[in-house]
């Protein structure tokens, strides 16, 4: 372990309930192995820029009101209406979220601000899912936390509007950590949609996110989720998407990740009752010399579930991506059927991916299949678009921002793809001509 | 002349498909190439459209006064050379309206014209869309989408009707498409018919040529056109065959 990010303080202050949580993680976080190179799950991703910087040496601090006012345009999504809790560099602005007249029959709370009924169900799910002592950084945030935000939809209810859980960051005077946690407890035939989005402002960023959500989907529950990095390049961001999923549940879960000097995220969808179906959908676009990292991981622990994930990036430049993605059919989980696809456009020489698609089967009736590819752009295509006057520098960018836009025209909430469209073409749009056609 | 092909030897991948073909095709005439299966037919449309992989060894193309091979295929295009595909490809995360002005706007540049204001657009578009009688809905699907054959015919046929080609190769525009889509096409190709455009038809029966009556038809073996005469040489292959032509390849 490396020994000065070794020595990372307790949070002050928190109720005792909060101080455990923290000590177990602190437990995990010093009794395990600081990942090198050597480690398999960190082979790729180099861990340096977080071992260089002081990040842990400093804690968040909520900037002042005209500060976290001037935050606003960072994450507004038009027309989307939601309850929004926001947080800023980790802290929570009350100033900037909105969550009143909830439906009956659902608790939303900051953890500090939670009632004896809503700790008493924070206590019994918080950690439920997520393995600390399988993810590092999930330990860490153990260790680090202080707040955070809980959702739980009663039985058979609808949350009617998505819940919003904003992490924006703004840099401060030394670098700093921020740890992000958002607890969701879907009782039966409950539905919700969740949108979380990491966003910074304009300024060069010196924050260290690590983010731990856990999703606790009960026999029948539906959830929409969302995670969206869009954070600064110069943003570290470790975290994890944690979910259970109970007997016919159904879990849509979207990811998305522009580049930065160092991102990763890990899925892990634990497929706990029969039935039970997750379509896992995620891009990812680094560009410059920026890294992103995916691991997914899905749990068939029982017969009869689902599993559709798709994930495809566009590595340009000097950029890397990793991409691993495990399906782990356990003994007895019969009737399984799996699909795994990753893809992958390279539109530099220098541009890397490492994908690995990884499949664990001890049942004999499953249907599986998975690949993987890296390509650059089909040629007849290509070709197709020159033959109606289209450069082919426009037909590039037309066409890998189409490889992409596959995966946004289907989500499920037109507001949001009016949200990331631009925001795509703008990750393309180097020269504004090229992407003119696609708003 | 629009298009004066001379002793033209074409390539795909090392191997010699065009054999010295010879061609001319003056403004507002209608030609149709036919053959047997791999004749070259399809092999002309995608060298006159500069498909990659297809290579001019020898010989020249002259397309409006320029020496087409030297074009780029875009190039070709804002020149308004324009080719129906057999087959296309399929784009599900660009629409086929974005498409459609791309590909309009690239051309209408070309030109020195200013690009067509969005609801202009939208206003042509739907109306080539009645024209082809495709649904409108089309145009917010993604390019050629889960279209059926004869939907991606007409697709097309909608592109060449927007893009108004001076020269518009049609490749086996015919094959596979039921009678009512094969009248949308000819009803397209015989709206865009004028004294300053001409059309090359590809084609393996002679059935669209009851709808698009061609000034010439041409037979197309071993690489070369080795009989020309009017529309009733089709017919005459229709009922012969391609058999009796054998020994005119060389």
């Amino acid at each position: 372990m490396s020994p000065t990010l070794m020595q990372t303080n307790l949070p002050q202050q928190n109720p005792d309930w909060l101080q455990k949580i923290n000590a177990g993680g602190q437990a995990v976080w010093r009794a395990t192995q600081w990942p090198t190179r050597k480690t398999e799950h960190w082979k790729y991703t180099s861990l340096r820029t977080l071992e260089q910087g002081a990040y842990l040496n400093n804690s968040g601090i909520l900037p002042a009101p005209e500060i976290q006012q001037a935050l606003r345009g960072a994450f507004q999504i038009d027309k989307l209406d939601a309850y929004c809790l926001v947080f800023v560099n980790g802290r929570y602005s009350a100033l900037l979220s909105q969550a009143q007249n909830l439906p009956d029959g659902v608790d939303l709370a900051t953890f500090a601000e939670a009632s004896p009924t809503q700790l008493s169900l924070l206590q019994k799910y918080l950690g439920s899912v997520v393995e600390n002592d399988q993810h590092l950084f999930a330990a860490l945030n153990s260790q680090q936390l202080q707040d955070g935000v809980f959702l739980r939809v009663g039985k058979n209810v609808t949350l009617d509007k998505p819940l919003q859980v904003v992490s924006v960051t703004t840099p401060q005077v030394e670098a700093f950590q921020a740890p992000q946690r958002l607890l969701v407890v879907l009782e039966p035939n409950a539905h919700a949609t969740v949108i979380e989005q990491f966003v910074s402002d304009a300024q060069k960023q010196n924050g260290f996110i690590h983010s731990i959500t856990e999703l606790c989907l009960l026999g029948g529950a539906r959830c929409e989720h969302y995670r969206l990095h869009l954070e600064d390049a110069e943003t570290l961001h470790l975290g994890g998407v944690h979910a259970s999923l109970g007997r016919n549940a159904n879990l849509q879960s979207f990811h998305l990740a522009l580049g930065s000097v160092l991102k990763r995220i890990d899925v892990v969808i634990n497929h706990n009752g029969e039935g039970a179906h997750c379509q896992l959908n995620g891009v990812y676009l680094p560009r410059l010399n920026q890294h992103v990292d995916y691991h997914t991981c899905i749990e068939h622990r029982v017969p009869r579930c689902t599993t559709e994930e798709i994930f495809r990036g566009i590595i340009a430049d000097s950029a890397r991506a990793v991409f691993n993605g495990r399906i782990h059919i356990h003994p007895g989980a019969q009737k399984t059927v799996a699909q795994l696809s990753n893809k992958n456009l390279l539109t530099s020489d220098k541009a890397e991916v490492d994908t690995k698609p990884e499949l664990e089967i001890y049942a004999d009736d499953v249907q599986c299949s998975h690949g993987a590819t890296v390509a650059q752009l089909d040629d007849a295509a290509m070709h197709y678009f020159r033959t109606r006057g289209i450069s082919r520098q426009e037909a590039e960018a037309m066409l890998s921002f189409g490889f992409i836009n596959e995966l946004i025209n289907v989500l499920p909430h037109p507001t949001l793809i009016d949200y990331l469209r631009p925001v795509l073409t703008q990750w393309f749009a180097r020269d504004p001509a090229l992407v003119r056609h696609l708003i | 002349m629009i298009l004066s092909i001379r002793d033209l030897y074409a390539s795909v991948n090392d191997k010699p498909i065009l054999k010295g073909l010879t061609l001319d095709v003056k403004p507002g005439e209608v030609h149709a190439i036919m053959g047997p299966n791999g004749s070259g037919k399809s092999t002309l449309g995608h060298v006159l459209s500069g498909r990659p992989g297809y290579e001019a060894t020898s010989g020249s193309v002259n397309y409006l006064g320029k020496d087409l091979l030297t074009l780029d295929s875009e190039a070709r295009a804002r020149e308004r050379l324009f080719q129906v595909f057999q087959c296309t490809v399929e784009i599900p995360g660009v629409s086929n309206m974005e498409f459609l002005k791309a590909s309009l706007d690239a051309v209408h540049e070309h030109r020195g014209q200013a690009p067509m204001d969005a609801v202009s657009f939208m206003k042509k578009a739907r109306e080539i869309c009645k024209t082809v009688d495709l649904d409108q809905a089309f145009l917010k699907r993604g390019v050629n989408e889960g279209f059926s054959g004869g939907e991606k015919k007409r697709n097309e046929i909608m592109q060449m009707l927007l893009l108004e080609p001076k020269l518009a190769i049609l490749d086996e525009t015919d094959s596979g498409l039921d009678i009512d889509a094969l009248q949308v096409v000819a009803k397209g190709v015989n709206s865009l018919r004028s004294p300053d455009r001409a059309f090359i038809l590809v084609t393996h029966y002679q059935r669209l040529l009851d709808h698009i009556v061609p000034d010439y038809v041409h037979v197309l073996a071993g690489g070369r056109i080795v009989k020309s005469g009017d529309k009733s040489l089709a017919l005459e292959l229709e009922e012969k065959g391609y058999g009796w032509l054998e020994g005119e390849v060389a």
